[in-house]
């Protein structure tokens, strides 16, 4: 007589493929999955608790270790929660620099986001390191403007910290030129990819009717097929003066996500055409110049009060909750982290499929555990 | 497209559903522009009294209706999204304040509710049943702060470990001298 028995395994938290220190104890009959629970605190780095003993400005460099790919997103969030909470106005050519930085950001995380899924499915760091060519390109940009490649801190409140430097602009306009064709070369490795598509349709399905119950947001939302995006639902900075749309996937399984990254890079191209086209006429400095000096940045006392305000990262929607008490530090700082929130379907997402697909859902929701943690 | 500021959210949700909201003191607004029109200096002694942090204009509801309103704003408002769920802890008023933020799929603003309950008795009821978005966000609330959400299918902590005792971004959560942090450790 056989007798089978549940068994309980354990992924991560150190794992190649766990995107971080990240811990799932599976349940599993035989190879298929019957439950998933995931456990975080790995890399709880107490953010919050740090910012309520810091200036504003102070915590402007921890928001870029949030989501340590997107550094310029997560800045962006921050920058927007304190200027509603102030009142302070940002000048046409700061918001347009912003989008700029925010929509290469998008280019490269996508980019990275797709070659580390197929990373997962066992493609080893082939189609990373292809991808990885476009995004040294965007990094070096990073590096010219701000100064850093990752870590940028590039924003402050009221714009960003410097303008664009004479050198820019030559070396974005060269980047554009090759950006359609990676695309288009991308996308037909992997579309025309057996072994690809044989792993990733149908695999993980988020069904449309459940999905925003979830509060799950960006790629993942997407892909289920719900257009909600940020950008157009809430517009911030700029975005209502540009034209893009909002690819949506129609099953919601791994291969529409996947679709749905490569279809939005190829929108921020496009949004990117039109913020070059636009920036040399653009009125105004790179900051407000009542907050340009770093003395009025750091004496900056918010009237009391409470804002939220959220903004689309590549990962999702990323919200700062700020209470101010009328001091130079925040009262409550609270982050409501796109990564965290789109983990909560995983265990649904995996149920049924077997071990091997856990990962690659994994890497289809694209988490950073920077993030997931604080 | 519903897009609610919170004066009408307020009048809305005494009309439809009476008795669910507090009474709570207005946020007055401050004459001057912005802070960043006049240079911050530091407020004279005696001429402004201590913050008045619980005044706000955003919707209190009682805690045991909170699942009332939340049902109200998805089924019949079109608030089918939410987005954040805060805990804050005000410490010199002895209540710990929940913040939702609702979102409609077609765009425009939230709609604010909060919650508040006494800090030594901190429940509100869950929205996970509803909203299984909310699961991970209350038992953050829970690890974080130790309010409990009756209605949860699985609290327990997130970020700390098990066997932690205490509720770390409580304001009396001792930054130095509890058993996990000895007096000599740098903090």
């Amino acid at each position: 007589m056989l007798k089978t028995e549940e068994l309980q395994i354990n992924i991560g938290p150190q794992h190649p493929s766990t995107h971080g220190v990240f811990r799932m104890i599976v349940t599993v009959d035989g190879e298929t999955v019957i439950d998933l629970k995931p456990v975080f605190g790995y890399l709880h780095r107490n953010h919050e608790q740090l910012a309520e003993v810091s200036t504003y400005i102070q915590s402007m460099p921890y928001t870029d270790r949030l989501d340590y790919f997107n550094s310029m997103a997560n800045n962006f969030g921050l920058a927007l929660a304190v200027e509603k909470l102030a009142g302070i106005e940002v000048p046409q050519r700061a918001n347009y620099i912003r989008v700029l930085m925010c929509e290469l950001t998008r280019i490269l995380n996508h980019a990275a986001a797709v070659g580390f899924m197929i990373n997962d499915m066992g493609a080893w760091q082939t189609p990373l390191v292809f991808a990885g060519r476009e995004r040294e390109k965007i990094l070096d940009l990073f590096e010219m403007a701000s100064g850093a490649r990752m870590m940028c801190n590039y924003f402050r409140f009221g714009g960003v910290v410097r303008d664009l430097p004479p050198e820019f602009m030559p070396l974005l306009k060269q980047l554009m030129q090759g950006l359609p064709a990676f695309f288009d070369e991308f996308e037909r490795l992997l579309r025309e990819n057996e072994i690809l598509r044989l792993r990733s349709e149908g695999v993980g399905i988020l069904p449309k009717e459940v999905a925003l119950s979830y509060s799950v947001t960006g790629p993942l939302l997407r892909g289920s097929g719900v257009p909600y995006d940020v950008r157009r639902a809430e517009p911030y900075s700029v975005y209502d003066e540009l034209d893009f749309d909002i690819p949506v996937g129609s099953i919601g399984d791994v291969y529409d996500r996947f679709l749905v990254r490569i279809a939005e890079m190829r929108q921020s191209y496009r949004i990117l055409q039109q913020v070059i086209e636009r920036l040399p006429d653009t009125t105004g400095g790179h900051i407000n110049p009542s907050m340009a000096s770093i003395g009025r940045q750091k004496a900056l006392r918010p009237p009391p009060g409470d804002v939220y305000a959220r903004v689309e990262t590549p990962k999702g929607e990323l919200g700062f909750y700020l209470v101010s008490n009328g001091t130079a530090r925040p009262y409550r700082y609270k982050v409501r982290a796109p990564s965290f929130v789109n983990l909560t379907p995983l265990g649904d997402m995996c149920r049924g499929h077997k071990v091997a697909d856990v990962v690659v859902i994994l890497g289809s929701i694209d988490i950073v555990m920077g993030e997931v943690d604080r | 497209m519903p897009n609610l500021s919170s004066a009408e959210l307020k009048e809305l949700l005494e009309r439809e559903l009476p008795g669910v909201l507090q009474p709570t003191r207005p946020r007055t607004q401050p004459a001057e522009a912005t802070a960043s029109a006049e240079p911050a200096r530091k407020p004279r002694k005696g001429e402004e009294g201590p913050v008045d942090l619980l005044a706000t204009d955003d919707a209190v509801v009682a805690a045991d209706r909170l699942v009332d309103v939340a049902l109200f704003l998805r089924d019949k408002m079109g608030y089918t999204y939410l987005s954040n769920i805060t805990a804050t802890d005000y410490l010199a008023d002895g209540v710990i304040e929940m913040v939702y933020h609702f979102y409609s799929l077609e765009g425009g603003g939230p709609a604010v509710i909060k919650v508040r309950v006494p800090r030594d008795a901190a429940e509100v009821p869950s929205l996970t049943p509803h909203w299984p978005g909310a699961n991970l966000q209350e038992r953050e609330a829970f690890d974080l702060f130790g309010v409990r959400f009756p209605g949860h299918p699985f609290l327990e902590r997130i970020y700390m470990w098990d066997e932690f005792e205490g509720h770390p971004m409580r304001r009396d959560f001792p930054k130095q001298g509890d058993k996990y942090l000895s007096d000599d450790d740098e903090v």
